[in-house]
């Protein structure tokens, strides 16, 4: 297997004293759908969040494209092509559709693609072209999702981690979005899947890391993992 | 009683209301900027403005121009104070927490207020540009003072230069962003500390316009600030914290009451107008 794009080597990230993220390690091989489960609480945010520069960990290492990133804040990491999908979608949501995909090439790495990347997050999400002009929080939650995703492609990114974007969707507008990433990560880009809902993020994904309290209990590849061992894993059985 | 009213509530008085309004609205801009980006009470927006208005007098003396073009120089110039200040005082005590912001905001307006003191003397001043005396006659013996027109004018273009700004470029949509949700506005590659100084540049540059208007318009003293900062508050909340067209409705109705309070009641009227808005809107007409 090549050089995994993104390596979390022994992480650790507190709420003040509160440890939620503790000697996590995990690889994220370059173009593949890996996703990342566990339990409500299990420090699976706090983990995306400590990659992604909004969290600074209080030990361990965060490697991207080789390169140590650990602890370099949020707007620095997404002009080298990391993205954050963070939970709850967090739109500007007194901004409208299109202002807020326009927010997605804010860095002046992808401020030149513009006009590309605008016409590929309409053709990806059409219902978007249509709100263009809507404030983006009268959106649907489902639309909002595909707004804070559109988002995150703007940036042009080579990475995209994605936290939990199915919760509180109904489940045709979760099954629309899925085909959708599946496409995007067609395109070539490294997507990491976070999720409770271990059944579609196993069967999307080709590498699975389960988290419990904090850690990272079991990696492995989805055709590998048997239904037990996951269900060990995740409930800590 | 009713002639009472009659004398008060005349076409002429709503003409200067008007005119005014634009005024205020830019008073208020400013600070419902700092509120809406940067949530802080800014305490010290009345000496901004104070010091505005010193700017463009000494100016206009001393390069003997008119006061209005001085806006040339303090535009640029207040700017760059108010992104100086932001980026190495406020920004650093804001990362323990918004009380100690205010306080910090407090702080400078005493500072500044002494230091123009000490800078420029208690003397009263006012600009008096030969076209401030002229009024423009209208049909039934209504006149329309060209100085508030003017200054409508410059009000209303600044207020909307900042909105195309706000909407139209990046580091207006990266303020705007910043403003609605920090995380995710950084996660867009925006440095929030940087989108608070631009901000706060804004609001001074905005505070440079709204000195040149009240220098123009009325006699100020160095400690003139405090009245212009409560009025700035009053804009805010009757528009709403952080809304631009709030600010210009909160303008109007300033303005109106003003004029209608008259010399004596002016500030009093709209002192009564913000306290019924707290009583009955408290959010604001355009909060969010
Ligand atoms: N801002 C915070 N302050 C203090 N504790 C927090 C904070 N955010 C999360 N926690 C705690 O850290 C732990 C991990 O939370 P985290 O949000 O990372 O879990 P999660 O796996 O993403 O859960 P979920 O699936 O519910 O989103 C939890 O115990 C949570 O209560
Ligand atoms: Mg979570």
């Amino acid at each position: 297997m090549s050089e995994p794009i993104l390596k979390v080597e022994g992480v650790q990230a507190k709420y003040g004293d509160f440890i939620a993220v503790e000697s996590a390690t995990l690889d994220v091989p370059q173009g593949m759908i890996v996703s990342v489960i566990g339990a409500n609480g299990a420090g699976k945010s706090t983990l995306m969040d400590t990659i992604a520069g909004v969290h600074k960990p209080s030990a361990g290492k965060v490697y991207f494209k080789g390169e140590d990133i650990t602890g370099m804040p949020a707007e620095k990491l997404v002009t080298r092509g990391l993205s954050l999908v963070p939970q709850g979608s967090r739109c500007f949501i007194r901004m409208t559709v299109e202002d807020n995909l326009i927010m997605g090439s804010y860095p002046k790495s992808a401020r030149g693609k513009l006009k590309e990347s605008l016409e590929r997050v309409y053709e990806l999400f059409p219902v978007l072209k249509q709100k263009r002009n809507d404030l983006s929080g009268s959106l649907s939650g489902g639309q909002r999702q595909m707004v804070a995703i559109g988002r995150a492609l703007m940036t042009n990114p080579d990475c995209v981690l994605f936290d939990e974007i199915s919760l509180g969707l109904a489940p045709t507008i979760i099954k629309d979005i899925y085909a959708r990433i599946k496409e995007i990560s067609a395109g070539g880009m490294t997507v990491v899947l976070v999720e409770q809902d271990t059944q579609r993020a196993i069967r999307t994904a080709q590498l699975c890391h389960i988290m419990l309290k904090g850690r990272v209990v079991l990696s492995g590849s989805s055709k590998e993992l048997t239904d037990e061992e996951i269900k060990k894993a995740y409930f800590g059985l | 009683m009713l002639e009472v009213l009659q004398n008060i509530f005349t076409a002429q008085n709503a003409i200067s209301g008007i005119l005014l309004g634009g005024l205020f609205a830019v008073l208020g801009v400013g600070m419902t900027i700092i509120f809406g980006i940067v949530k802080l009470t800014n305490l010290a927006h009345g000496e901004f403005v104070i010091l505005g208005a010193f700017c463009s007098t000494l100016i206009s003396q001393a390069l003997d121009i008119d006061p209005i073009l001085t806006l040339i120089i303090t535009i640029p110039l207040m700017f760059i104070i108010g992104m100086v200040l932001q980026s190495v005082l406020i920004n650093r005590v804001m990362l323990q927490g918004s009380e100690p912001a205010l306080l910090v905001t407090f702080g400078l307006s005493i500072i500044l207020q002494d230091a123009m003191l000490l800078l420029f003397s208690a003397d009263a001043r006012k600009m008096n540009p030969s076209y401030a005396q002229s009024n423009i006659s209208l049909p039934g013996g209504l006149y329309i003072p060209v100085l508030d027109l003017i200054l409508l004018i410059i009000s209303l273009v600044t207020i909307l230069v900042l909105t195309l700004f706000l909407r139209r470029t990046y580091m207006g949509r990266a303020i705007r962003a910043t403003s609605d949700d920090i995380v995710a506005a950084s996660l867009m590659g925006v440095s929030i500390k940087k989108a608070y100084a631009v901000a706060m540049g804004i609001a001074m540059a905005t505070a440079a316009v709204a000195g040149l208007c009240v220098g123009m318009r009325w006699t100020f003293y160095p400690s003139s600030g405090g009245e212009y900062l409560l009025r700035a508050f009053g804009v805010v909340v009757i528009g709403g914290m952080g809304s631009i067209p709030g600010a210009l409705v909160g303008g109007l109705v300033f303005g109106l009451a003003q004029v209608f309070g008259g010399a004596s009641y002016g500030l009093l009227a709209s002192y009564v107008v913000l306290i019924i808005m707290l009583a009955v809107r408290p959010q604001g007409l355009f909060s969010k």
